[in-house]
Protein backbone atom coordinates (compact mmCIF):
# COMPACT_ATOMS: atom_id res chain seq x y z
CA UNK A 1 0.00 0.00 0.00
CA UNK A 2 2.81 2.32 0.36
CA UNK A 3 4.47 1.96 -3.39
CA UNK A 4 6.09 4.91 -4.71
CA UNK A 5 3.29 5.66 -7.61
CA UNK A 6 1.13 4.76 -4.76
CA UNK A 7 -1.97 5.48 -5.04
CA UNK A 8 -2.36 6.33 -8.73
CA UNK A 9 -4.17 9.50 -10.23
CA UNK A 10 -7.66 9.24 -11.46
CA UNK A 11 -6.22 10.34 -14.94
CA UNK A 12 -3.36 8.14 -14.49
CA UNK A 13 -4.50 5.19 -18.13
CA UNK A 14 -2.35 3.07 -16.38
CA UNK A 15 -4.83 2.84 -13.20
CA UNK A 16 -7.63 1.73 -15.32
CA UNK A 17 -5.52 -1.17 -16.70
CA UNK A 18 -3.15 -2.52 -13.96
CA UNK A 19 -2.91 -6.24 -15.30
CA UNK A 20 -1.63 -5.57 -18.81
CA UNK A 21 0.41 -1.90 -18.23
CA UNK A 22 3.01 -3.56 -15.35
CA UNK A 23 4.82 -6.33 -16.68
CA UNK A 24 6.04 -7.04 -13.29
CA UNK A 25 2.35 -8.72 -12.55
CA UNK A 26 3.12 -11.97 -15.28
CA UNK A 27 6.75 -11.85 -15.67
CA UNK A 28 8.15 -11.17 -12.25
CA UNK A 29 5.46 -12.27 -9.98
CA UNK A 30 7.74 -13.89 -7.26
CA UNK A 31 10.03 -10.65 -6.97
CA UNK A 32 6.82 -8.11 -6.56
CA UNK A 33 5.46 -7.97 -3.48
CA UNK A 34 9.17 -7.78 -1.13
CA UNK A 35 10.85 -5.84 -3.77
CA UNK A 36 7.97 -2.75 -3.99
CA UNK A 37 5.63 -3.73 -1.22
CA UNK A 38 2.88 -3.24 -3.22
CA UNK A 39 0.50 -6.53 -3.62
CA UNK A 40 -2.32 -6.72 -6.35
CA UNK A 41 -4.99 -6.62 -4.95
CA UNK A 42 -3.51 -3.34 -2.80
CA UNK A 43 -2.99 -1.92 -6.56
CA UNK A 44 -6.71 -2.64 -7.39
CA UNK A 45 -8.29 -1.17 -4.34
CA UNK A 46 -6.05 2.13 -4.57
CA UNK A 47 -7.29 3.13 -8.34
CA UNK A 48 -10.71 1.49 -7.08
CA UNK A 49 -11.26 4.21 -3.78
CA UNK A 50 -9.37 7.03 -5.94
CA UNK A 51 -11.73 6.60 -8.98
CA UNK A 52 -15.06 6.30 -6.59
CA UNK A 53 -14.20 9.66 -4.61
CA UNK A 54 -16.59 11.53 -6.11
CA UNK A 55 -18.86 9.16 -6.49
CA UNK A 56 -18.93 8.69 -2.55
CA UNK A 57 -19.94 11.64 -1.89
CA UNK A 58 -23.28 11.45 -3.74
CA UNK A 59 -23.50 7.84 -2.20
CA UNK A 60 -23.73 9.52 1.37
CA UNK A 61 -26.86 11.24 0.37
CA UNK A 62 -27.97 8.20 -0.99
CA UNK A 63 -27.55 6.14 2.13
CA UNK A 64 -29.43 8.47 4.32
CA UNK A 65 -32.29 8.29 2.50
CA UNK A 66 -32.42 4.44 2.13
CA UNK A 67 -31.25 4.02 5.97
CA UNK A 68 -34.70 6.19 6.43
CA UNK A 69 -36.98 3.82 4.41
CA UNK A 70 -34.77 0.39 6.25
CA UNK A 71 -36.40 1.53 9.04
CA UNK A 72 -37.37 -1.82 10.59
CA UNK A 73 -40.96 -2.99 10.87
CA UNK A 74 -41.95 -5.58 12.96
CA UNK A 75 -45.76 -7.22 13.16
CA UNK A 76 -47.62 -10.82 13.68
CA UNK A 77 -44.00 -12.71 14.06
CA UNK A 78 -42.40 -11.27 10.91
CA UNK A 79 -39.87 -8.49 11.03
CA UNK A 80 -39.03 -6.80 7.81
CA UNK A 81 -36.23 -5.37 6.64
CA UNK A 82 -34.87 -2.84 3.91
CA UNK A 83 -35.12 -2.46 0.90
CA UNK A 84 -32.15 0.46 2.09
CA UNK A 85 -29.25 -1.07 4.49
CA UNK A 86 -29.80 -2.23 7.32
CA UNK A 87 -27.78 -3.11 10.37
CA UNK A 88 -26.69 -6.59 9.90
CA UNK A 89 -24.13 -8.36 12.77
CA UNK A 90 -22.60 -11.49 11.21
CA UNK A 91 -20.30 -14.11 12.71
CA UNK A 92 -17.36 -14.72 10.74
CA UNK A 93 -13.77 -16.60 12.18
CA UNK A 94 -14.88 -15.89 15.46
CA UNK A 95 -15.25 -12.31 15.24
CA UNK A 96 -18.67 -10.27 15.05
CA UNK A 97 -19.73 -7.52 12.20
CA UNK A 98 -21.47 -4.65 12.19
CA UNK A 99 -22.58 -4.11 8.86
CA UNK A 100 -24.77 -1.90 7.05
CA UNK A 101 -26.54 -3.44 4.12
CA UNK A 102 -29.16 -4.26 1.65
CA UNK A 103 -30.88 -7.55 2.67
CA UNK A 104 -30.17 -8.61 -1.18
CA UNK A 105 -26.15 -8.28 -0.17
CA UNK A 106 -25.60 -12.12 -1.29
CA UNK A 107 -22.96 -13.33 1.90
CA UNK A 108 -19.86 -13.96 -0.63
CA UNK A 109 -20.51 -9.66 -1.23
CA UNK A 110 -20.89 -9.09 2.28
CA UNK A 111 -17.58 -10.83 3.28
CA UNK A 112 -15.77 -9.73 0.15
CA UNK A 113 -16.91 -5.79 -0.23
CA UNK A 114 -17.95 -5.16 3.17
CA UNK A 115 -15.60 -6.66 5.46
CA UNK A 116 -12.84 -6.79 3.14
CA UNK A 117 -12.29 -10.54 3.56
CA UNK A 118 -11.52 -11.61 -0.28
CA UNK A 119 -9.79 -15.07 0.33
CA UNK A 120 -13.56 -16.14 -0.88
CA UNK A 121 -13.50 -16.35 -4.74
CA UNK A 122 -16.69 -15.09 -6.44
CA UNK A 123 -16.25 -17.18 -9.89
CA UNK A 124 -19.78 -18.21 -11.37
CA UNK A 125 -22.28 -16.67 -9.31
CA UNK A 126 -24.55 -19.44 -9.64
CA UNK A 127 -23.97 -22.08 -7.61
CA UNK A 128 -22.39 -24.91 -9.73
CA UNK A 129 -18.88 -24.61 -9.19
CA UNK A 130 -18.91 -23.78 -5.54
CA UNK A 131 -15.75 -21.25 -5.95
CA UNK A 132 -17.42 -19.47 -3.09
CA UNK A 133 -17.47 -22.17 -0.66
CA UNK A 134 -17.29 -21.23 2.69
CA UNK A 135 -18.82 -22.73 6.02
CA UNK A 136 -22.03 -21.96 7.93
CA UNK A 137 -21.70 -23.94 11.13
CA UNK A 138 -18.90 -26.46 10.04
CA UNK A 139 -21.75 -27.29 6.78
CA UNK A 140 -19.72 -25.96 3.52
CA UNK A 141 -22.57 -23.73 0.98
CA UNK A 142 -21.99 -21.36 -1.63
CA UNK A 143 -21.92 -18.17 -0.75
CA UNK A 144 -22.35 -16.18 -3.83
CA UNK A 145 -26.23 -17.81 -3.38
CA UNK A 146 -26.91 -17.38 0.19
CA UNK A 147 -28.18 -14.26 1.45
CA UNK A 148 -26.35 -12.12 4.01
CA UNK A 149 -29.70 -11.47 5.79
CA UNK A 150 -29.66 -16.16 5.78
CA UNK A 151 -26.30 -16.34 7.36
CA UNK A 152 -27.45 -13.87 10.87
CA UNK A 153 -27.12 -16.29 14.05
CA UNK A 154 -24.85 -18.88 12.09
CA UNK A 155 -21.13 -19.44 12.79
CA UNK A 156 -19.54 -18.58 9.47
CA UNK A 157 -16.01 -19.86 8.39
CA UNK A 158 -14.05 -18.42 5.62
CA UNK A 159 -10.40 -19.34 4.08
CA UNK A 160 -8.71 -16.45 6.19
CA UNK A 161 -10.14 -17.95 9.49
CA UNK A 162 -9.03 -21.96 8.98
CA UNK A 163 -5.21 -21.03 10.62
CA UNK A 164 -5.40 -21.21 14.19
CA UNK A 165 -2.05 -19.04 15.90
CA UNK A 166 -0.07 -18.57 12.56
CA UNK A 167 -0.61 -22.30 11.83
CA UNK A 168 -2.02 -23.79 8.58
CA UNK A 169 -4.96 -25.72 8.92
CA UNK A 170 -4.02 -29.53 7.95
CA UNK A 171 -5.51 -29.27 4.96
CA UNK A 172 -4.06 -25.85 3.76
CA UNK A 173 -0.66 -26.99 4.63
CA UNK A 174 -1.17 -30.85 2.77
CA UNK A 175 -2.65 -28.62 -0.40
CA UNK A 176 0.93 -26.75 -0.20
CA UNK A 177 3.02 -29.85 -0.08
CA UNK A 178 0.94 -31.84 -2.94
CA UNK A 179 1.03 -28.29 -4.96
CA UNK A 180 -2.38 -28.66 -5.34
CA UNK A 181 -3.41 -25.59 -7.68
CA UNK A 182 -2.22 -24.17 -10.51
CA UNK A 183 -4.45 -21.58 -11.08
CA UNK A 184 -5.43 -21.22 -7.46
CA UNK A 185 -9.14 -19.64 -8.61
CA UNK A 186 -10.92 -22.76 -7.05
CA UNK A 187 -8.55 -23.51 -3.96
CA UNK A 188 -10.17 -21.63 -1.34
CA UNK A 189 -13.24 -23.45 -1.87
CA UNK A 190 -11.71 -26.80 -2.57
CA UNK A 191 -10.10 -26.07 1.04
CA UNK A 192 -12.85 -25.43 3.06
CA UNK A 193 -14.91 -27.88 1.36
CA UNK A 194 -12.23 -30.64 2.25
CA UNK A 195 -11.69 -29.27 5.74
CA UNK A 196 -15.51 -29.69 6.13
CA UNK A 197 -15.43 -32.94 5.03
CA UNK A 198 -12.78 -33.71 7.54
CA UNK A 199 -14.28 -32.23 9.71
CA UNK A 200 -17.60 -34.51 9.36
CA UNK A 201 -15.46 -37.54 8.60
CA UNK A 202 -11.92 -38.22 10.06
CA UNK A 203 -11.08 -41.24 8.15
CA UNK A 204 -12.25 -40.59 4.52
CA UNK A 205 -12.04 -42.72 1.41
CA UNK A 206 -10.77 -41.62 -1.73
CA UNK A 207 -14.62 -41.69 -3.09
CA UNK A 208 -15.92 -39.71 -0.20
CA UNK A 209 -13.33 -37.07 -0.98
CA UNK A 210 -14.40 -37.20 -4.52
CA UNK A 211 -18.51 -37.11 -3.60
CA UNK A 212 -17.69 -33.78 -1.46
CA UNK A 213 -15.84 -32.19 -3.81
CA UNK A 214 -18.48 -33.19 -6.85
CA UNK A 215 -19.67 -29.31 -6.51
CA UNK A 216 -16.31 -28.37 -6.82
CA UNK A 217 -14.87 -27.47 -9.94
CA UNK A 218 -11.22 -27.18 -10.91
CA UNK A 219 -11.02 -26.42 -14.93
CA UNK A 220 -6.73 -26.24 -14.62
CA UNK A 221 -7.68 -30.06 -13.70
CA UNK A 222 -5.94 -30.47 -10.41
CA UNK A 223 -8.11 -32.98 -9.07
CA UNK A 224 -5.17 -35.78 -8.21
CA UNK A 225 -3.59 -33.65 -6.09
CA UNK A 226 -6.40 -32.34 -4.28
CA UNK A 227 -7.81 -35.89 -3.06
CA UNK A 228 -4.55 -36.81 -2.53
CA UNK A 229 -3.70 -33.83 -0.24
CA UNK A 230 -6.79 -34.68 1.84
CA UNK A 231 -6.13 -38.25 2.36
CA UNK A 232 -3.01 -37.13 3.24
CA UNK A 233 -4.20 -34.49 6.20
CA UNK A 234 -6.84 -37.13 7.47
CA UNK A 235 -3.91 -39.41 7.77
CA UNK A 236 -5.82 -41.90 5.17
CA UNK A 237 -3.79 -43.63 2.41
CA UNK A 238 -5.35 -43.30 -1.09
CA UNK A 239 -4.81 -45.80 -4.13
CA UNK A 240 -1.30 -45.59 -5.55
CA UNK A 241 -2.14 -43.19 -8.23
CA UNK A 242 -3.48 -40.82 -6.20
CA UNK A 243 -0.66 -41.12 -3.16
CA UNK A 244 2.21 -40.53 -6.17
CA UNK A 245 0.31 -36.96 -7.47
CA UNK B 1 -30.82 -8.26 -7.90
CA UNK B 2 -33.28 -5.52 -7.65
CA UNK B 3 -33.71 -4.59 -4.12
CA UNK B 4 -36.46 -6.05 -1.90
CA UNK B 5 -38.00 -6.03 1.36
CA UNK B 6 -36.97 -8.94 3.26
CA UNK B 7 -39.80 -10.31 5.87
CA UNK B 8 -38.37 -12.52 8.30
CA UNK B 9 -40.66 -14.53 9.37
CA UNK B 10 -40.46 -17.41 12.41
CA UNK B 11 -44.09 -18.53 12.46
CA UNK B 12 -46.33 -20.72 9.88
CA UNK B 13 -49.29 -18.02 10.46
CA UNK B 14 -47.10 -15.12 9.99
CA UNK B 15 -45.70 -16.43 6.53
CA UNK B 16 -49.29 -16.76 5.61
CA UNK B 17 -50.52 -13.51 6.38
CA UNK B 18 -48.04 -12.03 4.64
CA UNK B 19 -49.09 -14.00 1.82
CA UNK B 20 -52.60 -13.26 2.16
CA UNK B 21 -52.22 -9.53 2.03
CA UNK B 22 -54.14 -7.63 -0.91
CA UNK B 23 -51.02 -6.20 -3.26
CA UNK B 24 -49.66 -9.70 -3.56
CA UNK B 25 -48.02 -8.29 -6.87
CA UNK B 26 -44.37 -8.80 -6.09
CA UNK B 27 -44.42 -10.48 -3.25
CA UNK B 28 -42.11 -13.73 -3.28
CA UNK B 29 -41.93 -16.89 -1.18
CA UNK B 30 -38.14 -17.73 -0.46
CA UNK B 31 -37.02 -20.74 0.97
CA UNK B 32 -33.31 -21.73 0.83
CA UNK B 33 -33.12 -19.48 -2.37
CA UNK B 34 -30.86 -21.72 -4.62
CA UNK B 35 -33.65 -21.60 -7.43
CA UNK B 36 -34.95 -17.96 -6.48
CA UNK B 37 -31.68 -15.94 -5.91
CA UNK B 38 -30.91 -17.72 -9.88
CA UNK B 39 -33.83 -15.97 -11.40
CA UNK B 40 -33.22 -12.89 -9.85
CA UNK B 41 -29.94 -12.60 -10.83
CA UNK B 42 -30.78 -13.63 -14.32
CA UNK B 43 -33.44 -10.47 -14.37
CA UNK B 44 -36.59 -12.95 -14.72
CA UNK B 45 -37.94 -11.55 -11.55
CA UNK B 46 -37.73 -8.80 -9.63
CA UNK B 47 -39.72 -8.95 -6.47
CA UNK B 48 -40.52 -6.23 -3.90
CA UNK B 49 -40.98 -8.45 -1.00
CA UNK B 50 -39.45 -11.75 0.18
CA UNK B 51 -41.42 -13.56 2.53
CA UNK B 52 -38.32 -15.35 3.91
CA UNK B 53 -40.11 -18.85 5.34
CA UNK B 54 -36.14 -20.34 5.50
CA UNK B 55 -36.31 -19.84 9.97
CA UNK B 56 -39.75 -21.35 10.54
CA UNK B 57 -38.85 -24.58 12.35
CA UNK B 58 -41.80 -25.93 12.16
CA UNK B 59 -41.64 -26.54 8.47
CA UNK B 60 -38.51 -28.33 9.12
CA UNK B 61 -37.75 -31.95 9.83
CA UNK B 62 -38.72 -35.48 8.45
CA UNK B 63 -41.20 -37.66 11.00
CA UNK B 64 -42.19 -40.91 11.36
CA UNK B 65 -46.25 -41.44 11.44
CA UNK B 66 -48.55 -44.60 11.60
CA UNK B 67 -49.00 -43.86 7.93
CA UNK B 68 -45.83 -43.41 6.34
CA UNK B 69 -43.44 -39.98 6.76
CA UNK B 70 -44.39 -36.48 7.28
CA UNK B 71 -41.42 -34.38 6.09
CA UNK B 72 -41.17 -30.35 6.23
CA UNK B 73 -41.07 -28.73 3.42
CA UNK B 74 -37.93 -26.76 4.69
CA UNK B 75 -36.64 -29.93 5.47
CA UNK B 76 -32.97 -29.82 2.87
CA UNK B 77 -32.18 -32.48 0.04
CA UNK B 78 -28.58 -33.53 2.05
CA UNK B 79 -31.27 -33.96 5.29
CA UNK B 80 -33.19 -35.82 3.06
CA UNK B 81 -30.82 -38.15 1.35
CA UNK B 82 -28.75 -38.94 4.94
CA UNK B 83 -31.47 -39.75 6.21
CA UNK B 84 -31.38 -43.61 7.24
CA UNK B 85 -34.83 -44.50 7.34
CA UNK B 86 -35.26 -42.82 3.79
CA UNK B 87 -32.37 -44.91 2.82
CA UNK B 88 -33.53 -47.92 3.85
CA UNK B 89 -37.27 -47.80 2.70
CA UNK B 90 -37.81 -45.38 0.59
CA UNK B 91 -34.54 -45.46 -1.35
CA UNK B 92 -35.71 -44.24 -4.78
CA UNK B 93 -36.62 -41.01 -2.66
CA UNK B 94 -33.35 -40.66 -0.63
CA UNK B 95 -31.32 -41.21 -3.93
CA UNK B 96 -33.60 -38.85 -6.12
CA UNK B 97 -32.96 -36.11 -3.27
CA UNK B 98 -29.02 -37.22 -3.06
CA UNK B 99 -28.15 -36.83 -6.96
CA UNK B 100 -29.57 -33.56 -7.70
CA UNK B 101 -27.49 -30.35 -8.05
CA UNK B 102 -23.66 -30.58 -5.90
CA UNK B 103 -23.02 -31.55 -2.18
CA UNK B 104 -23.09 -27.63 -1.28
CA UNK B 105 -26.52 -26.86 -2.76
CA UNK B 106 -27.82 -30.04 -0.68
CA UNK B 107 -26.93 -28.08 2.05
CA UNK B 108 -29.22 -24.88 1.03
CA UNK B 109 -31.79 -26.33 -1.14
CA UNK B 110 -35.14 -27.47 0.22
CA UNK B 111 -37.62 -30.16 -0.63
CA UNK B 112 -40.44 -28.12 -1.05
CA UNK B 113 -38.23 -25.27 -2.91
CA UNK B 114 -36.79 -28.08 -4.90
CA UNK B 115 -40.50 -29.28 -6.02
CA UNK B 116 -41.57 -25.89 -6.77
CA UNK B 117 -38.92 -24.50 -8.93
CA UNK B 118 -39.29 -22.94 -12.42
CA UNK B 119 -38.02 -25.36 -14.85
CA UNK B 120 -34.89 -25.15 -16.69
CA UNK B 121 -35.73 -24.52 -20.68
CA UNK B 122 -33.20 -22.02 -21.85
CA UNK B 123 -35.37 -20.03 -23.70
CA UNK B 124 -37.55 -19.78 -20.77
CA UNK B 125 -34.21 -18.89 -18.26
CA UNK B 126 -33.22 -15.93 -20.47
CA UNK B 127 -35.35 -12.92 -20.25
CA UNK B 128 -34.50 -12.34 -23.84
CA UNK B 129 -36.67 -14.49 -24.93
CA UNK B 130 -40.36 -13.68 -24.83
CA UNK B 131 -41.64 -17.26 -25.10
CA UNK B 132 -45.25 -19.01 -24.35
CA UNK B 133 -44.35 -19.78 -20.22
CA UNK B 134 -43.82 -15.68 -19.94
CA UNK B 135 -47.30 -15.26 -21.25
CA UNK B 136 -45.98 -14.03 -24.89
CA UNK B 137 -47.33 -16.09 -28.67
CA UNK B 138 -44.22 -18.41 -28.64
CA UNK B 139 -42.20 -21.50 -28.19
CA UNK B 140 -38.57 -21.23 -29.51
CA UNK B 141 -37.86 -24.45 -28.58
CA UNK B 142 -39.85 -26.27 -30.89
CA UNK B 143 -37.87 -24.53 -33.64
CA UNK B 144 -34.42 -23.85 -31.71
CA UNK B 145 -32.04 -25.74 -29.93
CA UNK B 146 -34.41 -28.34 -28.29
CA UNK B 147 -31.65 -31.60 -27.29
CA UNK B 148 -32.78 -31.29 -23.76
CA UNK B 149 -36.40 -30.98 -24.00
CA UNK B 150 -39.25 -33.27 -23.77
CA UNK B 151 -39.90 -36.21 -25.92
CA UNK B 152 -43.71 -36.70 -24.47
CA UNK B 153 -46.86 -35.11 -23.74
CA UNK B 154 -45.34 -31.93 -24.02
CA UNK B 155 -48.38 -30.16 -26.01
CA UNK B 156 -47.33 -26.58 -26.61
CA UNK B 157 -44.02 -26.27 -24.16
CA UNK B 158 -41.74 -29.01 -23.82
CA UNK B 159 -39.35 -27.89 -21.47
CA UNK B 160 -39.17 -30.84 -19.03
CA UNK B 161 -39.74 -31.41 -15.62
CA UNK B 162 -36.76 -30.08 -13.11
CA UNK B 163 -37.64 -31.84 -10.12
CA UNK B 164 -35.77 -34.69 -9.70
CA UNK B 165 -37.25 -35.00 -5.89
CA UNK B 166 -40.79 -35.12 -7.71
CA UNK B 167 -39.50 -38.52 -9.80
CA UNK B 168 -39.24 -40.18 -5.97
CA UNK B 169 -42.12 -38.90 -4.75
CA UNK B 170 -44.51 -39.93 -7.55
CA UNK B 171 -43.26 -43.34 -7.14
CA UNK B 172 -44.36 -43.23 -4.15
CA UNK B 173 -47.44 -41.80 -4.30
CA UNK B 174 -46.75 -39.18 -2.09
CA UNK B 175 -49.05 -36.12 -1.15
CA UNK B 176 -48.47 -32.12 -0.78
CA UNK B 177 -50.13 -30.24 1.75
CA UNK B 178 -51.10 -26.76 0.55
CA UNK B 179 -52.13 -23.78 3.59
CA UNK B 180 -53.97 -20.78 2.57
CA UNK B 181 -54.60 -18.01 5.30
CA UNK B 182 -58.28 -17.43 4.19
CA UNK B 183 -59.12 -21.25 2.90
CA UNK B 184 -57.10 -23.25 4.90
CA UNK B 185 -55.68 -26.83 4.01
CA UNK B 186 -56.00 -28.80 1.01
CA UNK B 187 -53.80 -32.54 -0.13
CA UNK B 188 -52.81 -32.39 -3.56
CA UNK B 189 -51.42 -35.75 -5.22
CA UNK B 190 -47.46 -35.35 -6.31
CA UNK B 191 -49.44 -35.47 -10.08
CA UNK B 192 -51.80 -32.91 -9.13
CA UNK B 193 -49.39 -30.72 -8.14
CA UNK B 194 -47.84 -29.89 -11.74
CA UNK B 195 -49.60 -28.30 -14.50
CA UNK B 196 -49.30 -29.58 -17.95
CA UNK B 197 -48.84 -26.71 -20.68
CA UNK B 198 -52.07 -27.35 -22.60
CA UNK B 199 -54.05 -26.36 -19.46
CA UNK B 200 -52.16 -23.62 -18.97
CA UNK B 201 -49.12 -22.92 -20.40
CA UNK B 202 -47.38 -19.84 -17.96
CA UNK B 203 -48.56 -21.91 -14.13
CA UNK B 204 -45.96 -24.77 -13.58
CA UNK B 205 -48.12 -25.68 -10.61
CA UNK B 206 -51.51 -25.30 -8.98
CA UNK B 207 -50.46 -23.43 -5.97
CA UNK B 208 -51.98 -20.38 -5.58
CA UNK B 209 -49.94 -16.90 -4.60
CA UNK B 210 -51.75 -16.63 -1.00
CA UNK B 211 -50.73 -20.50 -0.57
CA UNK B 212 -47.88 -22.26 1.12
CA UNK B 213 -46.60 -25.90 1.18
CA UNK B 214 -46.35 -26.42 4.42
CA UNK B 215 -45.86 -30.85 4.10
CA UNK B 216 -44.88 -33.80 2.09
CA UNK B 217 -46.32 -37.17 3.10
CA UNK B 218 -45.13 -40.27 2.13
CA UNK B 219 -47.32 -43.48 2.79
CA UNK B 220 -45.84 -46.33 4.42
CA UNK B 221 -44.94 -48.76 1.55
CA UNK B 222 -46.32 -52.46 1.37
CA UNK B 223 -44.27 -55.28 2.64
CA UNK B 224 -41.47 -56.69 0.34
CA UNK B 225 -41.34 -53.34 -1.32
CA UNK B 226 -37.92 -51.99 -3.08
CA UNK B 227 -37.08 -48.99 -4.64
CA UNK B 228 -34.21 -47.25 -6.88
CA UNK B 229 -33.24 -44.02 -8.73
CA UNK B 230 -31.09 -43.13 -10.89
CA UNK B 231 -29.95 -40.12 -13.06
CA UNK B 232 -28.05 -39.78 -16.77
CA UNK B 233 -27.05 -36.60 -17.29
CA UNK B 234 -23.72 -34.87 -19.47
CA UNK B 235 -21.73 -34.21 -16.62
CA UNK B 236 -21.83 -36.49 -13.27
CA UNK B 237 -22.22 -33.42 -10.73
CA UNK B 238 -24.16 -30.22 -11.09
CA UNK B 239 -25.84 -31.02 -14.27
CA UNK B 240 -29.75 -31.55 -14.95
CA UNK B 241 -30.63 -34.76 -15.99
CA UNK B 242 -31.47 -35.75 -19.75
CA UNK B 243 -32.85 -39.44 -18.31
CA UNK B 244 -33.80 -40.14 -14.64
CA UNK B 245 -35.74 -43.00 -13.73
CA UNK B 246 -37.40 -44.36 -10.56
CA UNK B 247 -38.69 -47.59 -9.85
CA UNK B 248 -40.65 -48.61 -7.07
CA UNK B 249 -41.26 -52.87 -6.80
CA UNK B 250 -43.92 -54.32 -4.40
CA UNK B 251 -42.19 -57.70 -4.73
CA UNK B 252 -44.07 -61.78 -3.81
CA UNK B 253 -40.78 -63.63 -3.64
CA UNK B 254 -39.12 -63.31 -7.09
CA UNK B 255 -42.47 -62.23 -8.81
CA UNK B 256 -43.22 -58.77 -9.15
CA UNK B 257 -47.03 -57.90 -7.49
CA UNK B 258 -47.34 -54.42 -8.42
CA UNK B 259 -44.40 -51.91 -10.18
CA UNK B 260 -44.50 -48.19 -10.44
CA UNK B 261 -41.58 -46.91 -12.75
CA UNK B 262 -41.60 -42.74 -13.20
CA UNK B 263 -39.55 -40.78 -15.63
CA UNK B 264 -38.46 -37.36 -15.01
CA UNK B 265 -36.95 -35.54 -17.83
CA UNK B 266 -39.33 -37.00 -20.73
CA UNK B 267 -42.30 -34.63 -20.28
CA UNK B 268 -43.25 -30.94 -18.86
CA UNK B 269 -44.47 -32.56 -15.46
CA UNK B 270 -43.09 -35.94 -13.66
CA UNK B 271 -45.06 -39.11 -15.30
CA UNK B 272 -45.46 -42.45 -14.79
CA UNK B 273 -45.26 -45.17 -17.02
CA UNK B 274 -48.18 -47.44 -17.23
CA UNK B 275 -46.76 -49.72 -20.27
CA UNK B 276 -43.59 -50.18 -18.22
CA UNK B 277 -45.63 -51.11 -15.11
CA UNK B 278 -47.64 -53.40 -17.49
CA UNK B 279 -44.64 -55.27 -18.32
CA UNK B 280 -43.38 -55.99 -14.95
CA UNK B 281 -46.46 -57.04 -13.15
CA UNK B 282 -46.57 -60.43 -12.10
CA UNK B 283 -43.54 -61.28 -13.81
CA UNK B 284 -40.75 -61.74 -11.96
CA UNK B 285 -38.06 -59.65 -12.18
CA UNK B 286 -35.15 -61.01 -15.10
CA UNK B 287 -32.95 -59.10 -17.43
CA UNK B 288 -35.68 -59.98 -20.09
CA UNK B 289 -38.51 -58.27 -18.26
CA UNK B 290 -36.43 -55.02 -17.23
CA UNK B 291 -35.39 -54.41 -21.15
CA UNK B 292 -39.00 -55.16 -21.70
CA UNK B 293 -40.40 -52.57 -19.19
CA UNK B 294 -37.69 -49.98 -20.61
CA UNK B 295 -38.68 -50.88 -24.47
CA UNK B 296 -42.72 -50.28 -23.47
CA UNK B 297 -42.04 -46.73 -21.68
CA UNK B 298 -41.43 -44.90 -25.08
CA UNK B 299 -44.37 -46.13 -26.59
CA UNK B 300 -45.97 -42.93 -28.11
CA UNK B 301 -42.47 -41.01 -27.82
CA UNK B 302 -42.50 -38.25 -30.19
CA UNK B 303 -39.17 -36.58 -30.13
CA UNK B 304 -38.12 -32.92 -31.32
CA UNK B 305 -35.88 -32.27 -33.69
CA UNK B 306 -32.76 -32.81 -31.40
CA UNK B 307 -33.59 -35.00 -28.72
CA UNK B 308 -34.29 -38.87 -30.31
CA UNK B 309 -31.39 -39.97 -28.34
CA UNK B 310 -33.48 -39.74 -25.48
CA UNK B 311 -35.67 -42.19 -26.91
CA UNK B 312 -32.65 -44.69 -26.57
CA UNK B 313 -31.86 -43.65 -23.28
CA UNK B 314 -35.15 -44.20 -21.25
CA UNK B 315 -34.96 -47.87 -22.03
CA UNK B 316 -31.68 -48.21 -20.69
CA UNK B 317 -32.18 -45.87 -17.66
CA UNK B 318 -35.53 -48.09 -16.96
CA UNK B 319 -33.69 -51.15 -17.39
CA UNK B 320 -30.79 -50.47 -15.21
CA UNK B 321 -33.25 -49.09 -12.58
CA UNK B 322 -35.49 -51.45 -12.42
CA UNK B 323 -32.64 -54.20 -12.09
CA UNK B 324 -31.10 -52.09 -9.09
CA UNK B 325 -34.10 -52.31 -7.55
CA UNK B 326 -34.16 -55.68 -7.88
CA UNK B 327 -31.31 -56.01 -6.28
CA UNK B 328 -29.60 -57.85 -9.52
CA UNK B 329 -27.63 -54.89 -10.36
CA UNK B 330 -24.92 -52.64 -8.34
CA UNK B 331 -25.71 -48.78 -8.72
CA UNK B 332 -24.73 -47.96 -12.58
CA UNK B 333 -21.04 -46.30 -12.53
CA UNK B 334 -22.20 -43.64 -15.08
CA UNK B 335 -25.08 -42.90 -13.73
CA UNK B 336 -24.71 -38.95 -12.27
CA UNK B 337 -24.54 -37.84 -8.81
Amino acid sequence: MSGPKFPPQPNDPSSSTPQSSDPAETSQAKERPAAKGITRRGFLKGAGVAAAGTALLEGAQVFTREAAAATRREHDGVKEFGPGAVPVALQVNGKEYTLQIEPRTTLADALRVHMGLTGTKVVCDRGPCSGCTVLMDDMPVNSCMTLAMDAIGHRVTTIEGLQSEGELHPVQAAFVKHDAMQCGFCTPGMVMTCSALLKKNSHPTEDDVRQATAGNLCRCGTYPRIFAATLEAAGVSGKESIRNA
Amino acid sequence: MNPFVFADCTTESGALAQLSQNAKDGIVVKAGGVDLLDRMKEGLESPTKLVNIRNISSLRGIRETPEGLHIGPLTTLAEISEHPLIQSQYTIFSDACGNAATPHIRNMATLGGNLLQENRCWYFRSKDYQCLRKGKEICFAFGGLNQYHSIMDYGSCPAVAPSSAAVGLLGLNATVELTSAKRGKRVVGIKELYVLPEANPTKFNVVEPDELLTAVMIPKPAAGTRSAYQKYGEKQSFDWAIADAGVVLEMDGNTCRRAVVTMGAASPVVRRSPQAEAALAGKPITEETARAAGKASMEGAQPLSMNAYKVQMFPVAIYRTVLLAAGQMGRDPRAAG
